[in-house]
């Protein structure tokens, strides 16, 4: 028997998910987040999770985690203080940021340029060019090398980074430069740009490799004293960190390449909705985390989420490998406010956070927020599961008063009002990841999570067509779940750049053979079996001449059977889905990447016991809620009680510990075997 | 003979009270429509131009043809009137004349579609999209010859005309048009996206119509208009004076040897109106630089300057047209007469906004920006390979963003929206060239309180010989500073050969001969200071002196003295001010814009190395 912990640490709550991989049997705990080391809070939810479900902490097997600490240090500017190394010509490379003014026509009168992740004061250059077909143009000058180390030094760098033009065609004079930073500076770690990313286009690999080094020393601090931390609770299993892109990676490996954790948070969510669509029979699913400032929305397509390979945080894009991940801001803080001038209603993306919140939760807010909305339409109860928590909601009422003032309609309509912009910005946010992307909403669930998913989820798939909103079991721990349910993984990625016909099969098969290699052997060195060990290919494939590549995932055998001819058609009709047309121009192969990939859990959900589809054991009390324009009669419902099969019609409120679902007018939920609420139209909507 | 709408249902849409809520959820629907055209766009185009700068604008128009997402405003009525045809389901119209659509587009470049959107039998929509193409065949590598005496000069003009007609492809006229240009894979490319973004468009205004109904979403129009409209009446009374303001800016020249052309607009409200007028503005040039000014696309740019300006929050449609009227004289540099040469428009384009940003903020100075990047200077390249292969490139120049109320202006970006440079790797790896230098222009940002951004210093190693031509503005008048501020430096542009000479190259000039090892140093110009440099930290001034943005002699625009050991030398640095503070002249005028034009007349040659241009006019056109 062995037990896996999901531990996921966010801004105000640390959540912690143990699961018996036999049973499927979980527990689930919330503790405070403590911010000025996570690390505190973690190990409370860990006494608190292991006493809960009794079980000593020496029998947890799995230590797997998401965080968002390497996030942080690039959105607070907490990273190390890096110095970077260039080539002569190209110090303002990060100062320049590649030109780019965000925004529309004259957006520059309001834009506050960020400070480059490298300042520009330890940013040097040396003499030295490589050429871009990998020829040495001139040779490494390490007389200025040395003036450049010194320099740094003097500067007092924590982390060096090198990267120079077209060192993704020849690392050698990186890796000179590198020996001589070990040997003049040698507690201070060094990266090279040719190693962490292989690429053409210098800007997005010197940030990468920038990025990468800031957060090191921030993520390996952490990192080793969690390590330290729960090896003193007695803890003795495998610790793992989830990647942006959803697969796991040791910890050691986190610490020496934390690009890859920048978005470790938010992948949580969308793993764990992998496991729960499996175990709930859904293939396809469009997911909806709602927290307090802001919505991520991310596509699953046959239990594979959609990657992208880039990682944006902040006003960076990292070229790491992550989940399609879009953020819109619109969440239960988000403010809703009517401009003076135009006398129009909208909400967000200024947020009321967590301090002073939303008006309801009574701790000093007094613009009226989602949240207050929902409090004054009935959607979220007054008293919530346990009474611990009490909603304002006059206070409430009051708030939402002034945008119907401001409009000239009643408060109901306002507070609707309310929620159906902050559901048209979620809406808007899901077209951009399936609409845009030629995927047909229709053939997708919306699972929706996070404190508040589950009450817009609703909604929200009834303007997308997308059938059935899921509320999963435990809502509001998903990430947690998670972390402890996905598999380990790791790529490596080059730059090729060649035309389809002018490339040979066997060639190409035998470098991504070498890249397939590579990775199996880190995930071995990691601790996987081999037998355990799935390899895959990504080809970045456009007509020559675009800018923009679509990535196509191939097995080996597939690439031995079919060749470039089967590459080049499945790019033909991918780029037909995506765009409409097809063109006669030759094709590009363009970047190269082999994926290793641990076992696939296939981890059990325990079931519910058995009912007779009447939730009324579960029934709370009645409750009055505003929809479609009048006041309803609905009912609140204790999801801990629901039995599978339970049928529960619209309208309908059902609270949990930490998150509560709403069920609309014309709509039906049906609970299934393992928890998951399933709400479909009723019959003849 | 105005065009012929034909549609096959006649029943009027019928006007419906919108709450709100509802108006708000259309508004979001057609922005996030607008979003996807720019995606799908970049996603499929081929030239650098369109691809990493985006140089191409989307919009989404209602029934009438008002422009309600976008962001060059809608020219869709002046091409109605011109346009001596019939519209109706299934046609898509294709042009790039600028003088057959009243300037919608401002050169042959420009390569526009209109898609009529139609949904059952009734035209519901336009939605349209120019973006410019890398070459369009004529006299010049790129199309933009800058000494052409007529438009016939400049590559293939297209005339309004069906690419779609009721549902059919006009095959043989796409043969056509591709048969006159150098990069006939380019322009078919860049014009798929094109046309996939209209689609998009498209289908996106009719799923819309479907869910809330046609007569909600033509009525909700209609209501978004008319709501800009209400917010711009409260805007202009509150900004605009009855009094007039003028402001004027110049083009440098016209690489023929005239110059500096003077832009002049003069602003004041008549009750709730504003009138924009150029009176004043010099005649058009016998050259290419002239600017065929779409009245209503000013207005947007001095909607959407208002609002960037005095309130941010506001989202800008065309429902504000009638509150400006803009005035052009005929045969000016922006209302050129036909057949005048017009591909080189776009430093005219570029300078609207330093007049735009002049005018707006002359009488709230708070609000005032200083000169910025108001162009994009070009660079041409072209020839054969060491495998006898045709190459040609365009590449567009960055700058100075200039000195803010809010801040320094950022060094080396764009003024346009969402421009990237092509990765220097890129190029390397696709064209003939060594990329030897990339980074910023040191001191060439104006000083101020809130400094200019600096110019960049780009330094090309031609690897195959060629010919390269250049299109570049701001070499002659400096682009000025603002409420003290100092005017940034001037652009420069220098031929260093592999023998070891250099020449000083003219600021626009086609077809240079090249060799293998040649280099350019292509030098931008800075944005103007705003502000009085001699208030900015002096510790600010030490640390970009380390950052190498400032020189040891650049910090002492800003009265800051240097010690041998790189720290601010204290009390070096207050006589120096005070000294400089004393000698400051008390003026009535925010702007600072350097010498006056006869002083840079005659200092030209010896400061920039190029002989002044001469008074426009006084060359035969």
């Amino acid at each position: 028997m062995g037990y896996r912990l999901g531990v996921d640490v966010g801004g105000t709550f640390t959540d912690l998910l143990l699961f018996n991989d036999e049973t499927g049997q979980f527990w689930r705990t919330k503790t405070p987040s403590t911010p000025h080391d996570s690390s505190e809070g973690i190990l409370n939810g860990v006494n608190a999770i292991c006493e809960d479900a009794d079980v000593k902490a020496s029998e947890i097997e799995y230590f797997l985690h998401g965080t968002t600490v390497a996030t942080n240090a690039v959105l607070e500017g907490k990273g190390a203080k890096v110095g970077l190394i260039t080539t002569e010509g190209y110090r303002d490379i990060m100062q320049i940021a590649r030109s780019f003014v965000p925004g529309g026509l004259a957006a520059w009168i309001i834009w506050p340029k960020p400070q480059p992740l490298a300042a520009l004061e330890d940013t040097v250059t040396v003499k030295e060019r490589m050429g871009a077909d990998g020829e040495e143009v001139r040779p490494l000058d390490e007389a200025s090398v040395t003036t450049a180390i010194e320099y740094l030094k003097k500067q007092g760098v924590e982390a060096v980074t090198v990267s120079l033009m077209n060192a993704y065609t020849n690392g050698a004079h990186e890796s000179r430069i590198g020996e001589m930073v070990a040997a003049e500076m040698p507690d201070v770690p060094y990266s090279l740009s040719h190693e962490v990313l292989p690429e053409m286009q210098e800007y997005e690999r010197t940030l990468t490799t920038v990025a990468n080094a800031a957060v090191r020393p921030v993520v390996s601090n952490y990192v080793s004293s969690l390590r330290a931390k729960l090896a003193d609770a007695g803890m003795a299993g495998r610790f793992s960190l989830l990647r942006s892109d959803g697969g796991l990676m040791s910890s050691q490996k986190a610490e020496e390449h934390p690009v890859n954790i920048l978005m470790s948070g938010p992948a949580g969510g969308v793993t764990g909705a992998v496991w729960v669509a499996k175990n709930a029979g859904l293939k396809n699913i469009l997911t909806l985390d709602v927290g307090g400032t802001s919505t991520d929305v991310a596509l699953i397509e046959k239990l594979e989420p959609r990657r992208v390979r880039t990682t944006e945080v902040g006003h960076l894009s990292v070229r790491a490998s992550s989940l399609d991940v879009k953020t819109v801001g619109a969440g239960g803080g988000s403010i809703a406010y009517v401009p003076e001038l135009t006398g129009a209603l909208r909400v967000g993306p200024q947020s009321a956070g967590a301090v002073p919140g939303p008006v309801a939760y009574g701790k000093g807010g007094e613009e009226p927020t989602v949240t207050d909305a929902n409090v004054v339409l009935g959607y979220l109860p007054e008293n919530l599961l346990g009474g611990s928590f009490q909603l304002d909601r006059e206070g409430a009422k009051k708030s939402v008063q002034k945008i119907a003032d401001a409009l000239g309609i009643d408060l109901m309509a306002a507070a609707r009002g309310i929620i159906d912009i902050v559901n048209e910005n979620m809406f808007g946010a899901l077209r951009m990841i399936s609409v845009q992307q030629g995927y047909d909403p229709r053939h997708f669930a919306l699972m929706g999570f996070g404190g508040a998913g589950p009450l817009h989820v609703n909604a929200v798939a009834r303007l997308m067509g997308s059938w059935p909103a899921v509320s999963p079991v435990s809502p509001g721990v998903l990430c947690a779940l998670g972390d402890a349910t996905t598999r380990m993984r790791t790529e490596t990625a080059r730059s090729f750049s060649r035309l389809a016909t002018t490339t040979d099969a066997s060639e190409l098969i035998a470098i991504l053979k070498e890249m397939a290699d590579q990775t199996r052997a880190e995930l071995l060195s990691d601790g996987v079996a081999e037998e355990d060990l799935t390899s895959e290919f990504e080809i970045d494939v456009r007509y020559a001449g675009q800018a923009f590549e679509v990535p196509l995932t191939i097995t080996p055998e597939v690439l031995e059977r079919d060749g470039i001819d089967g590459i080049l058609a499945r790019f033909d009709e991918e780029h037909h889905r995506l765009f409409t047309f097809n063109m006669d121009t030759p094709h590009e192969i363009v970047n190269l990447r082999a994926v290793a990939m641990g076992q696939s859990l296939n981890l059990p959900a325990a079931e519910l016991p058995k009912g007779n589809g009447d939730p009324s054991d579960a029934k709370i009390r009645d409750h009055k809620l505003w929809m479609d324009g009048a006041e309803q009669d609905g009912a609140i419902y204790d999801r801990a009680k629901l039995k599978q099969g339970d049928v529960i019609n619209g309208p309908a409120v059902i609270v949990e510990m930490d998150s509560t679902t709403l069920i609309e007018t014309g709509c039906v939920g049906e609970v299934d075997a393992v928890g998951n609420i399933l709400i479909n139209l009723a019959e003849g909507q | 003979m105005p065009a012929t709408i034909i549609e096959t249902n006649d029943t009027p849409f019928k006007k419906i009270d919108i709450d709100p809520v509802t108006l708000d959820i259309i508004e979001n629907a057609l922005r996030n429509a607008r979003i996807e055209m720019d995606a799908t766009l970049v996603r499929t185009a081929m030239s650098p131009g369109i691809r990493e700068q985006g140089d191409a604008f989307p919009l989404i128009a209602d029934h009438t043809g008002k422009m309600i997402v976008g962001q060059f405003g809608s020219f869709i009525d002046g091409f109605l009137r011109l346009y001596d045809g019939t519209l109706e389901d299934g046609d898509m119209i294709f042009l790039s004349d600028p003088y057959s659509c009243d300037g919608a587009v401002s050169h042959n470049n420009d390569w526009l579609i209109l898609l009529p959107i139609f949904k059952d039998g009734r035209l519901i929509a336009y939605t349209a999209m120019f973006g410019h193409q890398s070459d369009i065949g004529g006299k010049v590598v790129g199309s933009m010859p800058i000494d052409a005496k007529s438009i016939f000069e400049e590559g293939v003009r297209i005339p309004p005309v069906k690419i779609w007609k009721k549902g059919e492809y006009n095959e043989d006229l796409m043969k056509l048009v591709m048969h006159q240009t150098r990069k006939p894979d380019w322009c078919q490319a860049d014009l798929n996206a094109i046309i996939a973004s209209c689609r998009v468009a498209a289908r996106r205004v009719i799923e819309m119509a479907d869910r809330f109904g046609d007569d909600v979403y033509v009525s909700a129009t209609q209501e978004l208009l008319a709501r800009n409209h209400r917010a711009m009446k409260t805007l202009i009374g509150q900004a605009i004076g009855e009094e007039p303001v003028s402001f004027e800016d110049y083009i440098c020249d016209d690489g023929i040897g005239a110059g500096p052309y003077k832009i002049k607009c003069t602003m004041r409200r008549e009750g709730e109106k504003v009138i924009l007028d150029f009176e004043g503005t010099d005649p058009q040039s016998g050259a290419s630089i002239n600017f065929l000014l779409n009245e209503n696309m000013f207005k947007m740019f001095f909607g959407i300057y208002m609002i960037m300006v005095f309130d941010p929050q506001i989202l800008f449609n065309d429902g504000f047209y009638d509150l400006i009227e803009v005035r052009i004289p005929e045969g000016s540099l922006l209302k050129p007469k036909f057949p005048a040469a017009l591909s080189g428009r776009t430093h005219a384009l570029g300078r609207i906004f330093d007049i735009l940003g002049g005018l707006l903020g002359q009488k709230t100075p708070e609000f005032l920006n200083a000169a910025g990047f108001s162009s994009s200077p070009h660079l041409f390249y072209s020839g054969n390979d060491k495998n006898g292969d045709w190459f040609q490139l365009f590449q567009i120049g960055f700058g100075g963003i200039p000195g803010r109320p809010l801040g320094d202006g950022p060094d080396g970006h764009s003024l346009w929206p969402g421009f990237t440079n092509v990765p220097n790797e890129f190029l390397e790896r696709y064209f003939p060239l060594r990329i030897e230098r990339y980074e910023t222009a040191q001191d060439s940002g104006g000083a101020g309180l809130h400094r200019g951004g600096n110019g960049i210093h780009l330094t090309y190693r031609f690897l195959a010989g060629g010919t390269i031509s250049i299109h570049d503005d701001r070499w002659f008048v400096p682009p000025w500073g603002v409420n003290g501020g100092e005017p940034g430096k001037r652009a420069r542009k220098i031929l260093e050969k592999a023998d070891g000479t250099s020449t000083i190259v003219a600021n626009k000039v086609e077809e240079i001969t090249v060799a293998e090892g040649d280099q350019l140093h292509f030098v931008t110009w800075g944005g103007g200071g705003w502000g009085n440099p001699l208030e900015r930290d002096p510790e600010m001034v030490a640390l970009e002196i380390r950052q190498g943005l400032v020189s040891v002699d650049g910090a002492r625009e800003y009265g800051v003295v240097m010690a041998s050991d790189g720290t601010v030398d204290q009390s070096a640095t207050s006589s120096l001010r005070a000294d400089m503070a004393s000698k400051i002249v008390e003026t009535d005028s925010p702007f600072n814009f350097g010498p006056d034009i006869e002083t840079l007349r005659a200092n030209c040659l010896e400061e920039t190395g190029l002989p002044a241009p001469i008074q426009p006019g006084h060359i035969a056109a």
